[in-house]
């Protein structure tokens, strides 16, 4: 990949986490109270997160159809997204449905995902006191470490291996984007 | 209803750009060890991204008054519990509100689909579970 190419992909990457930033907080995302009022269904139900989560597949949806059908992307030789390999039902694994449940779970408990909390961090640094987003945020990347070391450690016994992050059409088609083929297959 | 529209836009610009879901737990879970990628490019974008995050973060914490940041009225333990499963689960089912819930179901993913069912009906029945136990204490 050329530096051009890969100078340009970093500010499409920069700016497409600022964008993503701004569309969480404009959306409440960042107000973990909020959140939890949308999961209190059967208490005091705030719907408005619905809204959010169908605004963002409205707009996302159209935009994904049409961006699939070019060739590849702007600053990449190929698409990199997850590919299924078999039927869709045998992708439903434990993996899948158990990671969904933890993190549900943990969700449910704190208000925060992973994108909000990150965008709620710089503000923990004035912050007297011990700072939600920025516990929360530690015990993620603890979480997501106890993962990889579970991952290494476990043999693959639920479902299939990991899908793979690349694009079929690349590897039917062009061998010479092996480069970024490899690069995008996730171990 | 509008930030929705502007995640999704945000979605759609890395798919446009570099080919890439915005996952975040992905990216986040791409930058920490073991390394996992071929090229350093993996992590340059990743790097990016959850700098633009932060950045977005840090321009409205110091720029808009009333602050569009909230803090979460969890106690210190269920924050640290919550983090934890967060960060376990999102990489066991490979994905998280971005991810499956917005790229994913996007793209008419079926796994994403029921990741998705599945973290919002365990987030409900979660919260529903705490107030129940929280009323009785």
């Amino acid at each position: 990949m050329s530096h051009a190419m890969r100078a340009s992909g970093a500010v499409a990457a920069f700016a497409s986490g600022v964008l993503f930033g701004v569309g969480l907080l404009v959306a409440g995302m960042t107000h973990p109270s909020k959140v939890l009022g949308f999961l209190d269904v059967f208490g005091a139900w705030d719907g408005s997160l619905l809204l959010v989560m169908t605004g963002a597949i409205a707009v996302s949806a159209p935009l994904t159809q049409w961006i699939r059908r070019r060739q590849a992307p702007y600053f990449q030789r190929t698409f990199a997204v997850p590919t299924s390999l078999g039927p869709w039902r045998s992708q439903l694994d434990a993996r899948l449905i158990g990671g969904a449940v933890l993190f549900g779970t943990g969700w449910g408990l704190s208000g925060y995902c992973p994108g909000p909390a990150l965008v709620s961090l710089p503000s923990a640094f004035d912050s007297g006191a011990l700072n939600s987003a920025a516990v929360f945020t530690a015990a993620m990347l603890v979480g997501m470490l106890l993962f990889s070391l579970y991952d290494r450690l476990s043999p693959r016994k639920f479902g299939l291996p990991a899908q793979r992050y690349c694009d079929v059409a690349a590897l039917r088609g062009t061998l010479a984007d092996t480069d970024d083929t490899r690069s995008s297959i996730a171990r | 209803m509008l930030g929705g529209a502007v995640i999704g836009l945000a979605a759609a610009v890395l798919l446009a750009t570099l080919g890439r879901i915005a996952g975040v737990s992905g990216i986040i879970g791409g930058l920490l060890p073991p390394p996992r990628y071929d090229t350093k490019f993996e992590v340059t974008w990743r790097a990016a991204f959850v700098l633009g995050l932060l950045m977005s973060g840090w321009i409205a914490y110091v720029a808009t008054p009333g602050s569009p940041i909230g803090s979460s009225p969890a106690s210190t333990t269920s924050l640290a519990v919550g983090g934890l499963l967060v960060g376990f689960g999102t990489r066991l089912g490979n994905g998280c509100t971005s991810g499956h819930g917005v790229c994913g179901v996007s793209r008419g993913s079926a796994r994403s689909l029921v990741a998705t069912t599945a973290f919002i009906v365990a987030g409900m029945t979660t919260v529903a579970v705490a107030s129940i136990v929280g009323g009785e204490s």
